[in-house]
């Protein structure tokens, strides 16, 4: 009761009560409008990887079973890695390859910038910056479509490059994992990883 | 209390969508400029609570889905995944499980409430009908849902309440074994009622839109019964008036709601859910979820199985005949003094069978059940159509507005002598 | 305003008498002595684990509990994430700098406790199956292959999986917490079964283990002849005191505190996220108290200008 008569009043004598009323409203409206913002948070982010998949985002692997020449396959995140004991052939060939012969002159190593040129030196760089050439770490992803590239198994079809080979659309990496014929645009992606002692790396 | 439609399209989007497909129209006169009543109380504001209870109950379904396995194998540890891995998933499952306790404590105030004020009666028969076919979708959803966890109390409840079926003469045990997909509760089980337990929501949903439909054709009762005489006098727009009041209970309710989730997430839940399901070995005391030891106590009263499913059947299907069953003729148990005392009855039997639901099937407690059991039925069947003839309600309010300046005559001393100046 | 605390106080008491009515729906059951209940610091609205506690408790599980209980729903990974025994939220010192230890996969302590376990991995190449140490990932081994073979080393009695222990008993906490501490020397009154062991806090019925002198000849007890509280089960009391020995000194090494830590654990093991949870719950209930008053003070606004 006393509440009406005091909006007529207001109404009547000024602008103090229709400021104070919107003044309410706003607030109530916009404290509303903050719960409903803050729900969607957790209603989205529950679709990020949960913790036992960000338990698997590193790997360790044991390097020293693996003899010059060899590559093994392991899985990271759910994708193979291929990792690759180069030979000195390998690793001349690599080097002797100029920047100008290559169809992507990135060095797409995770563990240097983006704007590195893709000399063999900068695709086996490490995480410390170090460059062990004997030793080739990449995606096993081929940039074209996602197809896994053989040539990591003794005896798979290694391309003209000797590196590797998309059997998919016809893609050629060389033995730094570059590509050199076919649709792919980019190379091999190198991943983060550290050497933990000679014969150990993590990945991730 | 259909009214003509108040909507007028400003804009020229407004109105180029106004003329092929008038869904802004639709929501205008159902949530906007809907006339009701303006004597509606907190008892009302249920049906917007439950509005949310449904939407949080699927959007937190949906989610748990994305992470959940049913396969028998994998259902107990993909829960305890949800619990552990998953981001915010703790709270995902948590707003999840409480939220079907939350649904059930709504949907009983709303329902008590239209008993109490005649909500169920002409011309709302339809709105009431729905109502009831809700309320057993809901119940045939949560008990579903319930098994999904694959604990021990999912997987024995799971069994009894199948096993119900098996009462029914000649057909019941092919309707059993063609429930389970088996010969016992497996895992055909669990993927079906999974499948099921997704499905039913959304028949709710669509439900619920005809519950609403049929509100807004003859419009919302109110608390003197009395329908409205003048739209200017006796209603206010719906917005802003019952949007601010309906919030406002919204988080008072939610409130509660976060009290649960946050500080006693288990506290309505049992125990022996935390063990995964194991055929071999039966809980000692099975229990139903508290929203279902009501019906779980008129089941258990009755010493014939058969007798013990149709008891509990009943129970909700008279529900259906209610409409027909009370012939009073005065809406608002306000007005009716002798069924109002009934009905205070009535809900304590409600309390008490829901309590004795929870107790050992024995002694005493199996005669009290008997005892409330009966009281349940006799309510319906012979307390409302006898009373209807016999009682002599008092003077109602001639309108709804009359109702209120009454109401403010008696209750402001002070007003009384300025009253009649108004 | 009468009316609206009215309504809300009958909410209230609606989800107060619900939830005690979940509470004596739980009560049915054992005569078993009333639980000791000591304060436990993850209790209440603001609760939260102690970590030293925890670490302890994870000392007492390792050493005595996991030869016997299984523990499936956890992972070396979970001792080392947010709120965990071993969390860690800087690296040790001889830790690289590139490593970042707040990651349970890189936390020296979860590693070392990992491998610390031979884990069956394979097959390999040549098809066999070979054991290597186990890595974060890795899920706490079990002790027992199967239930079976559980059975047959238990006395035909199975030891449940501790992952959840605490939410699957009636107040987990204090019921282990007294369990524990429960073994006492059976009263006269009774005679225990070879392979059975008698407790003052297990939910049992000792009526059955009267001497017969103690019984009619139904098998009542007699008149004025008590029926001692607690019950019987398989498991011998695994708590003594000195058993496990704790690297602080300070601790002391009784069964009543052994008790208490490992309580704490297999709390954090059953609920990792109940520091999170009433953390948020605060922030939640806060937040809902002042949209409930701003909207309430809406709602008066907008009714001022009507009769109702």
């Amino acid at each position: 009761m006393s509440a009406t008569s005091e909006s007529d009043i207001g109404q009547g004598s000024g602008d103090e009560q229709p400021t104070r009323r919107d003044f309410i409203h706003l607030m109530s409206g916009s404290v509303a409008a903050v719960g409903a913002a803050a729900v969607v948070i957790p209603l989205v982010h529950q679709m990020n990887p949960a913790a036992n998949v960000l338990a698997l985002a590193t790997k360790e692997v044991d390097l020293s079973a693996i003899e010059v020449g060899q590559a093994i396959k392991v899985m990271w995140q759910g994708k193979p890695v291929f990792i690759r004991r180069r030979t000195e052939k390998e690793i001349e060939e690599a080097a002797a390859v100029s920047l100008g012969q290559l169809r992507d002159a990135k060095a797409r190593n995770d563990n240097l910038s983006g704007s590195d040129d893709a000399t063999d030196g900068n695709r086996v760089k490490a995480s410390d910056g170090e460059a062990r050439p004997e030793w080739l770490v990449v995606v096993g992803v081929c940039t074209h479509l996602g197809c896994i590239p053989l040539g990591t198994a003794q005896g798979e079809v290694r391309g003209d490059y000797d590196g590797w080979f998309c059997p998919c659309h016809g893609s050629h990496y060389d033995t730094s994992g570059r590509i050199r014929k076919g649709p792919a645009p980019e190379n091999l992606a190198v991943p983060p990883y550290q050497f933990l002692s000679d014969a150990k790396i993590k990945i991730g | 209390m259909s009214h003509q439609s108040t909507y007028d399209p400003q804009t020229g989007i407004e109105k180029w969508l106004d003329k092929r497909l008038p869904v802004v129209r639709l929501a205008y006169d159902s949530f906007v400029d809907f006339p009701t009543p303006k004597n509606l109380n907190y008892w009302y504001t249920f049906g917007g609570i439950l509005a949310i209870c449904l939407v949080v109950q699927i959007l937190t379904g949906v989610i748990l889905a994305m992470h959940y396995t049913p396969h028998k194998d994998f259902a107990f540890d993909s829960v305890e995944h949800i619990m552990r891995d998953v981001n915010y998933g703790w709270l995902m499952r948590y707003v999840h499980a409480n939220g079907a306790s939350m649904f059930f404590i709504a949907v009983y105030i709303h329902m008590f409430r239209g008993l109490y004020y005649g909500s169920y009666k002409e011309p709302r028969e339809m709105l009431w009908i729905l109502g009831v076919v809700i309320f057993l979708l809901m119940m045939a959803t949560a008990f579903m849902g319930y098994v999904l966890p694959w604990g021990q109390m999912s997987f024995w409840g799971a069994t009894v309440i199948t096993n119900l079926f098996s009462a029914i003469p000649l057909v019941g045990e092919s309707i059993r074994t063609w429930l389970w997909g088996g010969f016992s509760v497996d895992n055909a089980t669990l993927n079906r009622f999974f499948s099921l337990h997704y499905l039913l929501p959304f028949a709710i949903a669509g439900v619920v839109v005809l519950h609403i439909w049929a509100l807004h054709v003859p419009g919302n009762n109110n608390p003197t019964g009395v329908e409205v005489k003048d739209v200017k006098k006796d209603t206010v727009p719906f917005h802003p008036y019952y949007t601010v009041k309906d919030g406002f209970a919204i988080a008072v309710f939610m409130l509660m709601f976060a009290a649960f989730v946050f500080f006693m997430p288990n506290a309505l839940g049992h125990p022996d859910n935390y063990i995964e399901a194991n055929p071999l070995s039966t809980p000692a005391h099975i229990v139903p979820e508290w929203y279902f030891l009501a019906f779980y106590a008129i089941l258990r009263a009755v010493p014939d199985k058969l007798g013990g499913v149709v008891l509990m059947f009943g129970s909700i299907l008279v529900l259906f005949v209610l409409p027909w069953l009370d012939t009073s003729k005065v809406r608002s148990m306000r007005y009716r003094p002798i069924a109002k005392l009934w009905f205070a009855v009535f809900v304590v039997v409600c309390l008490a069978l829901g309590w004795l639901g929870g107790q050992p099937a024995e002694g005493v407690y199996v005669l009290w059940a008997r005892i409330a059991t009966a009281y349940y039925f006799a309510f319906f069947l012979i307390i409302l159509p006898l009373l209807g003839v016999m009682e002599t309600p008092r003077a109602m309010p001639k309108s709804i507005s009359e109702s209120i300046t009454k109401a403010h005559a008696t209750t402001t001393i002070g007003g009384a002598a300025a009253q009649p100046a108004e | 305003m009468i009316r609206s605390t009215r309504a809300s106080a009958t909410l209230v008491a609606a989800a107060i008498s619900l939830a005690s009515l979940a509470s004596t729906a739980e009560a049915a059951g054992g005569g078993a002595k009333e639980l000791m209940h000591p304060h436990f610091g993850f209790e209440g609205v603001t609760g939260h684990y102690d970590k030293e506690a925890l670490q302890r408790g994870y000392q007492v599980y390792r050493t005595i509990c996991s030869s016997c209980h299984s523990m499936k729903q956890l992972s070396f990974r979970n001792l080392g994430q947010k709120g965990a025994p071993f969390y860690l939220d800087e690296c040790p010192d001889g830790v690289p700098e590139t490593t970042n230890c707040s990651n349970p996969n890189d936390n020296p302590i979860v590693k070392a406790i990992a491998a610390e376990y031979q884990v069956q991995d394979g097959p390999d190449d040549y098809g066999d199956m070979f054991d290597r140490p186990g890595v974060p990932s890795d899920p706490f081994p079990r002790p027992y292959p199967n239930e079976q073979i559980a059975r047959l080393a238990n006395n035909g009695a199975l030891p449940p999986d501790m992952s959840l222990l605490v939410k699957a008993r009636h107040h987990g906490a204090a019921y282990i917490y007294s369990l524990m501490q429960g073994y006492a020397e059976p009263p006269a009154s009774v005679e225990i079964p070879a392979g059975q062991y008698y407790n003052e806090y297990y939910p049992g019925d000792m009526s059955q283990y009267l001497k017969p002198e103690y019984k009619d000849a139904e098998g009542h007890p007699l008149e004025g002849v008590e029926v001692p509280p607690g019950g019987v089960f398989a498991m011998s009391q695994p708590l003594y005191d000195g058993m496990v020995d704790y690297a602080d000194e300070e601790m002391p090494e009784t069964i009543e505190q052994y008790a208490k830590d490992v309580v704490e654990f297999l709390t954090w093991a059953s609920e990792p996220k109940l520091e999170e949870r009433k953390k948020l719950g605060v922030m939640t209930v806060i937040y809902l108290v002042v949209l409930c008053g701003l909207l309430y003070a809406s709602y008066r606004e907008i009714w001022s200008k009507v009769d109702h």
